[in-house]
């Protein structure tokens, strides 16, 4: 990769043995897929749960953390996705106190580096969404695909440590979707209804994933009608990237990079007709039992308006199967304001803040409550969770509560 | 499944190895499974590669048809052997439990 003074400044260990690391590391990254140049960025954000990093992982963040020699704090702002617990609700979810403290440890050495435990994976909507053209490095693939999306930023898949680095050093390998030409639609996708729900959209999402397949995979999306709510393209942007590794999509006339088709397709792209049975048919591949043992709302965190409509369904109710709500440490404070965690929670259910069900130790969780069959109204918690042992199931946002009292999810 | 025993990776990384091939036409992610026609999913593969080399559990080698930035740089970090991007399906083109050898500073895996 071409350098220039600064980081070949940094690169010699001008500016310290943490920010050299870091360099060195986003250049293997560049130099394997081809980057000619580094380019700033303005924001990171890193992966940060325990579950995926693990012990190792802690002990190499201690090790970066605990190192004062030269520069030690990040450069640019840099905040965190969900950690693995909401400490206040750790005992009920059957985490153990080796998973605490793993957490407090990353928190330690994450604050001593500079970077904001923000724990969020919507901080496009509670933190600073980024604007056109910005150049980021962002972690969690649902906050990716949205950015460069419905914001039109520009971002890779930033894993933990190359967020972190990204972080330190300013810059991100010049690869992939920082590049325009990567960013052209590489198949056409036409649907025939537009979803309303917000499983339907996921679940609209899913269908897409599977079909485009691949990080490269750029869909073109033809045939959506109105003006998607942020909360529905959230799920939508979550479930594709979740099955299929996209980190980028267009819709025609709505997304800022495609008003025209022209604008990202070239006329002789693959097309393919996603129909409303393609997405009741993967809704109805997840209903694989009509008792639950759990219901969850998460991934991604729920906004504020999630919430309310949530604690307006609640009113009256009384659970008897368990009911977690997961949002962020941003929006939390708001829903106790507004009385949606007091409704919530006067039926049954839960709200957590700071985690995402799946990053937090999600089979152990399972294993410590007996928890097995599980609703949600996300697509991508259903694609996750088959992983870790649990029986997900899709449905919308009213069907779920309705198990929630009865224990029974109806067939739609 | 050919008769051709050299294969030349577009992208390579990491140490030379040796070993026997776990062969699957599917996707990888740390966080679900082992084993490879392209990466899949999410992030959590960039720390999960680090954490199983610790354990002594991860792959000697990834190779791939295909392969995401997370791949990349949880290889990166652990330094593990990645090769991805050739002319064949790789995952037809070598036998499961086939003697291999991978050689990322050339760029190539040669089925022993």
């Amino acid at each position: 990769m071409k350098l220039d003074d600064e980081e070949q400044d940094i690169l010699a260990g001008k500016a310290g043995p943490i920010p050299q690391q870091a360099l060195k590391h986003q250049i293997k990254v560049g130099d394997f897929f081809g980057a000619r140049d580094f380019v700033p960025v303005t924001q990171a954000h890193i992966m940060a749960d325990t579950e995926s990093r693990g012990e190792a992982g802690v002990q190499w963040l201690e090790g970066l953390a605990s190192n004062t020699d030269g520069q030690r704090r990040v450069r640019i702002p840099t905040i965190t996705d969900p950690r693995g617990t909401d400490f206040a609700k750790a005992d009920w979810l059957g985490q153990t106190s080796a998973m605490l403290d793993l957490e407090r440890r990353t928190i330690v050495a994450f604050e001593k580096l500079g970077v904001a435990m923000t724990n969020t994976c919507i901080n496009y909507q509670t933190i600073l969404p980024p604007t056109r053209n910005e150049h980021t490095a962002f972690g969690d693939t649902g906050v990716v695909i949205y950015a460069n999306s419905v914001c039109g930023a520009r971002s890779n898949f930033e894993g933990g440590p190359s967020a972190l680095s990204a972080g330190l050093t300013g810059r991100t390998p010049r690869y992939g979707f920082h590049l325009p030409d990567l960013r052209c639609g590489t198949l056409r996708i036409c649907v025939d209804h537009t979803p309303t729900s917000l499983n339907g959209w996921g679940a609209l999402g899913g269908v897409i994933g599977r079909l485009a397949g691949n990080y490269w995979a750029v869909p073109v999306i033809e045939g959506i009608e109105g003006a998607p709510r942020s909360d529905q393209l959230k799920h939508f942007g979550a479930s594709m990237a979740s099955f299929g590794s996209i980190a980028l999509y267009h819709i025609v006339g709505l997304t800022p990079e495609a008003a025209r088709l022209s604008d990202v397709a070239a006329s002789d792209l693959p097309a393919h007709r996603v129909t409303r049975t393609d997405v009741e048919a993967l809704q109805k591949s997840y209903h694989t039992d009509d008792t639950v043992d759990v219901v969850v709302f998460s991934a991604p965190q729920l906004s504020l308006y999630e919430l309310g409509d949530l604690a307006t369904l609640c009113d009256g109710r009384k659970f008897s199967v368990p009911m977690l709500a997961v949002t962020s440490p941003q929006v939390k404070p708001d829903s106790d304001r507004m009385g949606y965690t007091a409704r919530i929670e006067a039926a049954g259910g839960n709200v957590l803040s700071g985690m995402c069900f799946y990053q937090s130790y999600a089979r152990e969780i399972s294993e410590a409550r007996g928890w097995k069959r599980l609703a949600t109204n996300s697509a991508k918690l259903v694609n996750i969770l088959g992983g870790y042992g649990y029986r997900p199931m899709l449905a919308s946002m009213e069907a779920c509560v309705d198990a929630a009292v009865t224990g029974k999810l109806e067939r739609t | 499944m050919s008769a051709k025993i050299m294969f030349k990776a577009r992208h390579a990384m990491g140490p030379i190895v040796r070993g026997s091939a776990l062969v699957a036409n599917d996707g990888f992610s740390a966080r679900y499974d082992l084993v490879l026609d392209t990466a899949k999913g999410g992030v959590a593969t960039a720390w999960m590669l680090y954490e199983m080399k610790s354990r002594g559990i991860v792959p000697l080698a990834l190779v791939l048809n295909s392969v995401n930035p997370i791949l990349a740089q949880g290889a990166a970090l652990g330094d593990v052997a990645l090769l991805a991007g050739f002319d064949e399906d790789i995952t037809a083109a070598v036998p499961d439990g086939a003697d291999v050898e991978v050689n990322p500073a050339e760029g190539w895996l040669r089925v022993s």
